[in-house]
């Protein structure tokens, strides 16, 4: 007997599933948090452009030489990033960035800070290996 | 029944092959440099510093990865039944699509122009040219394979990969429209929504092109037609659609993805199950086929899938990707799977693609010096990463507000080791690589 139709449904019915679960996280209104404002959303572009993700994380997620900075700005504030971004660090290049440059990035930063807590001693871990905030 | 184990030659997916192979000394190359700024933090900056480096080794690895699973399934695919002509001339135009910007790419790197995205740092432009030669791709694919009836587990696997790639591939793209780009949250859910899928499509070209030589090398289909492959398949695919949300788990996003991929992910603990249980079956160096190289590197690579699954899987728990999340073990997994497993059966199909035919080969002490020396530095190189990331793991649960440069320092010593097996690594390839290019 040929087990053609049984792995064609499978298949197919697996293809629906991931359709779906795509549409509603494309649609979903992701309430969380507000949309960036113009300036936060030129600072993401110059963040973007400048690659600082290959040091940098958000959420974790990103290259491993410099630190997360999901929440420097509520952390440490503006002076405190605008001083490395003003000079950088050994590793930390000098970007020479312009002032408005800065305020986007800044900008961004203070964004990223409002959307949530990456520190992971933010979260409490339960028996059955879930992990809440 | 198949034919007997022989090596074909197929002159233009040959090309990918060999583009591949290049890709991957450039991989390793800026591989190397790029660690160097974790032993002499900002060494040679001004020239080249991270942000350069990072990607040209990272997007040279994928470029490697991707050139050659196209090349090595359409290799595979003429093997089976030979393309017409204007598949041919359309091969032609696919390669050039993705040689041209795939080193475009590398230049445009080097100038310091950024798209910005992790693992795919490229400008968005880039991705016109790919999203057509990965559309043609799927042409000539389907010319070849008008049905999936009766046909062998490996052939879906082509075709899940090839599908989903450009699926994935184009929803990576999707911040680009500014609704979905201006929101973080939503953008980084998008993003690693489709990168998790993206690696499990360009999986199933690899571990199909896998199944399908070690029929070739077995001399018949017995596995691939089987119900067990199939079963295997179909947990691949349910993994490859729903389990990316264990990237995310520390995102504040609908939490419904993480508990979707807890769930998902948990059920690879079958495929573990499975390998232990077969353990003497699926891990014996089989005599009978040691003449063959692309043989060893089949053994080497189910080595490491059994090393990496398990780590995969523990990382998919919640509570214990806490630890891990954001620390260099995360990189030693990357790394670990797209070397050990990857890589080693890439290598496989180059080997069997641009390699000597059957009977011509001896398999040379330099041969097994090349694979002993790659193998042993590949554990060090993974264990030093290990050691790394648990102390930095460590440090972001008991200093986290200390410097990060100066925890950073005191990881020196493993970032050493890191880098010295990273060298020995590298030699150890670059022996593999070098007779691949003698080679017609
Ligand atoms: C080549 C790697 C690299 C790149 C690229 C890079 N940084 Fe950094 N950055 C670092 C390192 C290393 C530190 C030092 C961390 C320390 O010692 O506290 C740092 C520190 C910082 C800090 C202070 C963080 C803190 O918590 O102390 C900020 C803010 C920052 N960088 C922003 C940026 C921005 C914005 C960009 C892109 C325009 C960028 N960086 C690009 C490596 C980099
Ligand atoms: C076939 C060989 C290789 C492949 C396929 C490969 C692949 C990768 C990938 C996919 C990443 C991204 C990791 C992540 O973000 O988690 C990465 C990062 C990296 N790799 Fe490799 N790699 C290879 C060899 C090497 C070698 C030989 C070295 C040199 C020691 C090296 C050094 C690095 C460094 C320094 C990073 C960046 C880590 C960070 O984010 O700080 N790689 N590699």
């Amino acid at each position: 007997m040929s087990t053609y139709p049984w792995k064609l449904s499978v298949f197919l019915s697996l293809i629906v599933l991931f359709l779906l679960y795509s549409a509603v996280l494309y649609c979903r209104e992701y309430k969380e948090v507000l949309p960036a404002d113009v300036l936060a959303q030129d600072g993401k572009m110059i963040w973007q452009q400048k690659n600082c993700v290959s040091c940098h994380q958000l959420y974790g997620l990103g290259g491993h030489l410099g630190p997360d900075l999901t929440n420097v700005y509520g952390k440490k504030g503006e002076p405190y990033i605008k001083a490395f971004l003003q000079s950088g660090t050994t590793v930390m290049p000098n970007y020479h960035l312009t002032e408005n440059e800065m305020q986007a990035l800044i900008s961004f930063l203070k964004y990223t800070s409002s959307t949530g807590i990456s520190d992971p001693n933010s979260f409490t871990k339960h028996n059955d290996g879930t992990i809440s905030q | 029944m198949m034919e007997p184990y022989h090596n074909n030659s197929f002159p233009n997916s040959k090309s990918f092959l060999k583009a591949g192979l290049v890709f991957l000394m450039s991989a390793l190359f800026f591989g190397l440099v790029a660690a160097l700024q974790y032993v002499l933090p900002g060494i040679g900056k001004e020239v080249f510093s991270f942000e350069k480096l990072r990607p040209l080794h990272v997007s040279s690895a994928v470029f490697w990865i991707l050139m050659t699973a196209m090349g090595t399934v359409l290799t595979f695919l003429q093997e089976i039944k030979p393309f017409p002509n204007t598949t041919h001339r359309l091969v032609k135009i696919q390669f050039y699509l993705f040689e041209i910007s795939f080193v475009s790419i590398l230049v445009s790197y080097c100038f310091g122009v950024f798209g910005g995205r992790e693992y795919w740092e490229f400008h968005p432009i880039f991705s016109i040219p790919i999203v057509i030669g990965w559309g043609i791709f799927l042409v000539n694919f389907l010319t070849n394979n008008k049905t999936l009836k009766n046909q062998p587990v490996y052939v879906w696997m082509w075709t899940t990969g090839v599908v989903f790639f450009l699926f994935t591939y184009i929803e990576s793209n999707l911040w680009l429209i500014p609704g979905i780009g201006n929101r973080l949250i939503q953008d980084m859910t998008i993003q690693w929504k489709s990168y998790g899928s993206m690696v499990g499509a360009w999986n199933m070209l690899i571990y199909g092109s896998s199944i399908y030589l070690m029929d070739k090398i077995a001399g018949n289909q017995k596995y691939s037609q089987s119900n067990m492959a199939f079963g295997l398949y179909f947990l691949g695919l349910f993994n490859l659609m729903f389990n990316w949300g264990h990237h995310i788990y520390t995102l504040p996003t609908a939490s419904y993805t993480h508990i979707i991929a807890y769930g998902v992910s948990m059920t690879e603990l079958f495929i573990l199950g499975r390998i232990i249980y077969l353990w003497r079956k699926s891990l014996t160096f089989d005599r009978k086929h040691k003449h063959i190289q692309a043989y060893w590197f089949l053994y080497a690579a189910d080595i490491w899938v059994f090393i990496n699954l398990g780590l995969a899987i523990a990382m998919s728990i919640p509570a214990l990707n806490l630890y891990m999340h954001g620390t260099h073990i995360i990189v030693a997994h990357t790394m670990g799977t797209t070397i050990g497993i990857n890589t080693m059966l890439l290598l496989s199909f180059a080997y069997d693609v641009l390699g000597k035919k059957q009977a011509e080969i001896k398999i040379s002490t330099n041969f097994k010096t090349a694979f002993l020396v790659t193998n042993i530095s590949l554990s060090l190189f993974f264990i030093s990463l290990i050691i790394a990331g648990v102390l930095k793991s460590y440090w972001q649960f008991n200093n986290p507000d200390s410097s990060y440069t100066l925890m950073l320092n005191t990881l020196r010593p493993y970032f050493y080791v890191f880098f010295v097996s990273g060298l020995s690594l590298v030699f150890g390839f670059m022996l593999l690589i070098i007779p691949l290019f003698k080679s017609k």
